[in-house]
């Protein structure tokens, strides 16, 4: 772009030069403005060419880069800085959310235990309760059983007995030498045994 | 100097006018050409200082928070950058450098100029004119480096009944090619009228008897503040067209 712009003037000096020229056949008597004093118009171009080129080239090089650069570089800061804030922030939610649910998780899993092991303890406790009663029950019918088969068995003794003593009765009192089955048999058939 | 200054082939005046007139520094001749270092190149070869120097030394901390300078810097910066992106767009900033030169040279001349026995290179038309053709061959040869032919639409406006058109299409083509005219003329009218008027009143405070000397010197005062707002107004106006009309090249809505 300077060296077009440089062209660009050095016609633009040429066109000046040639203005120039006819201002000074108009006013040759001098006078005048000073802005229509031809002979002037080429230094002043030529200097215009020169310092505008080198602004030019100095601001697109080396001046308003680094002004450009300082401002993008804080935006970008800024931009930086805001995101990093969102960012904690989404964080900080996240781990709130995180910690009461952990603590309503806690929650519910206690009382889930309390439950189970009052349960567990219930049906526990009814177990053992159970055995001992089923225990119990057993001694219970054990000891019946017992009972009746002493009572049967000194039931069938007295019987026996009876019957020895009947015999010797019979034999001492009457001389008749009754066995004990026909003992036996006269006490089935009286309906005594009973 | 003096000797300098008899080449111009002026006579030493103190008229309204005497304060544009160029005074060869140095004379110096390229190629049959004079490119003799005037009193316009010394505000010329200023303003470039000033500027660079400025703009360099102001971002030389290139701080994240800016001090006073580097603010005023980027402030700069990013007013003219706001001109460019509202009327160019986003992808105009690939013009941004010129277009910034433009108005901190425009405008740095135009304050120079402001300061009491300086030189305003900018009241001078054929440098406005150059500028002002300048920003208008730039604009021109862009507007067809990117659009062909199709650029010469731009002189035919859409939505205009076609038996309109032996009308519209000359007034478009003259506004076009009155712009290098109009946009230099204004910046150096007002440049000159400025300080033409502020000179005259000032003369008029030396001339004029001892109590009415306070209106020309109040009224110079405050003439001064405007011309202080013109200077920067016309830099501005300056790059507000340079930017519309490049608009015009870069997209074509017309």
């Amino acid at each position: 772009m300077p060296a077009a712009m440089t062209a660009l003037v050095a016609a633009a000096i040429d066109v000046g030069t040639d203005v120039a020229e006819a201002f000074d056949a108009h006013d040759a008597g001098g006078g005048g403005l000073p802005q229509l004093h031809a002979p002037d118009f080429a230094p002043q171009l030529f200097w215009l060419a020169v310092t505008f080129v080198l602004l030019y080239w100095i601001m697109s090089k080396i001046a308003l880069p680094r002004i450009g650069e300082v401002i993008e570089e804080r935006k970008d800061r800024i931009q930086r800085d805001l995101a990093a804030a969102e960012r904690l922030k989404a964080e900080t939610e996240k781990a709130l959310a995180s910690y009461e649910k952990a603590l309503s998780d806690a929650r519910a899993n206690a009382s889930t235990i309390a439950r189970q092991t009052r349960e567990s303890l219930n049906a526990e406790v009814e177990k053992d309760r159970k055995a001992v009663e089923d225990q119990l029950a057993r001694k219970l019918a054990d000891a019946e059983a017992a009972i009746d088969a002493t009572k049967t068995k000194a039931l069938a003794s007295v019987k026996d007995i009876a019957g020895d003593a009947v015999v010797s009765i019979v034999g001492t009192l009457s001389n008749v030498n009754a066995t004990k089955d026909e003992i036996a048999r006269a006490l089935a058939a009286s309906g005594a045994d009973k | 100097m003096a000797e300098a200054a008899d080449v111009a082939g002026h006579a030493e005046s103190h008229g309204p006018m005497a304060q544009f007139e160029i005074k060869r520094l140095v004379p110096l001749e390229l190629f049959g050409y004079d490119i003799s270092f005037t009193n316009s190149s010394l505000f010329m070869v200023l303003a470039l200082v000033l500027i660079s120097t400025f703009l360099i030394l102001a971002m030389s901390r290139r701080a994240l928070v800016p001090g006073r300078l580097q603010s005023i810097a980027e402030s700069v910066y990013e007013f003219v950058a706001g001109i460019v992106r509202e009327n160019l767009g986003k992808e105009g900033m690939r013009y941004f450098p010129w277009v910034f030169t433009i108005f901190i040279f425009i405008l740095t001349l135009n304050m120079l100029g402001m300061i009491p026995g300086s030189f305003t290179v900018t009241s001078h038309i054929i440098v406005t004119f150059a500028l002002a053709a300048m920003v208008w061959i730039t604009v021109t040869l862009i507007g067809f480096a990117r659009h062909g032919l199709g650029y010469l639409k731009l002189f035919v406006p859409e939505g205009v009944p076609f038996w309109l058109m032996p009308l519209i299409v000359p007034i478009e083509l003259v506004s076009y090619l009155i712009r290098p005219v109009s946009l230099s003329v204004r910046l150096f009218a007002n440049m000159m009228a400025g300080h033409t008027m502020l000179k005259v009143f000032a003369s008029f405070a030396v001339s004029l008897p001892f109590v009415a000397k306070a209106f020309p010197v109040l009224f110079t005062a405050a003439f001064t503040g405007l011309e202080f707002l013109v200077a920067f107004l016309q830099a501005f106006i300056f790059t507000v067209l340079t930017c519309i009309y490049l608009n015009d090249a870069v997209h074509m809505h017309h």
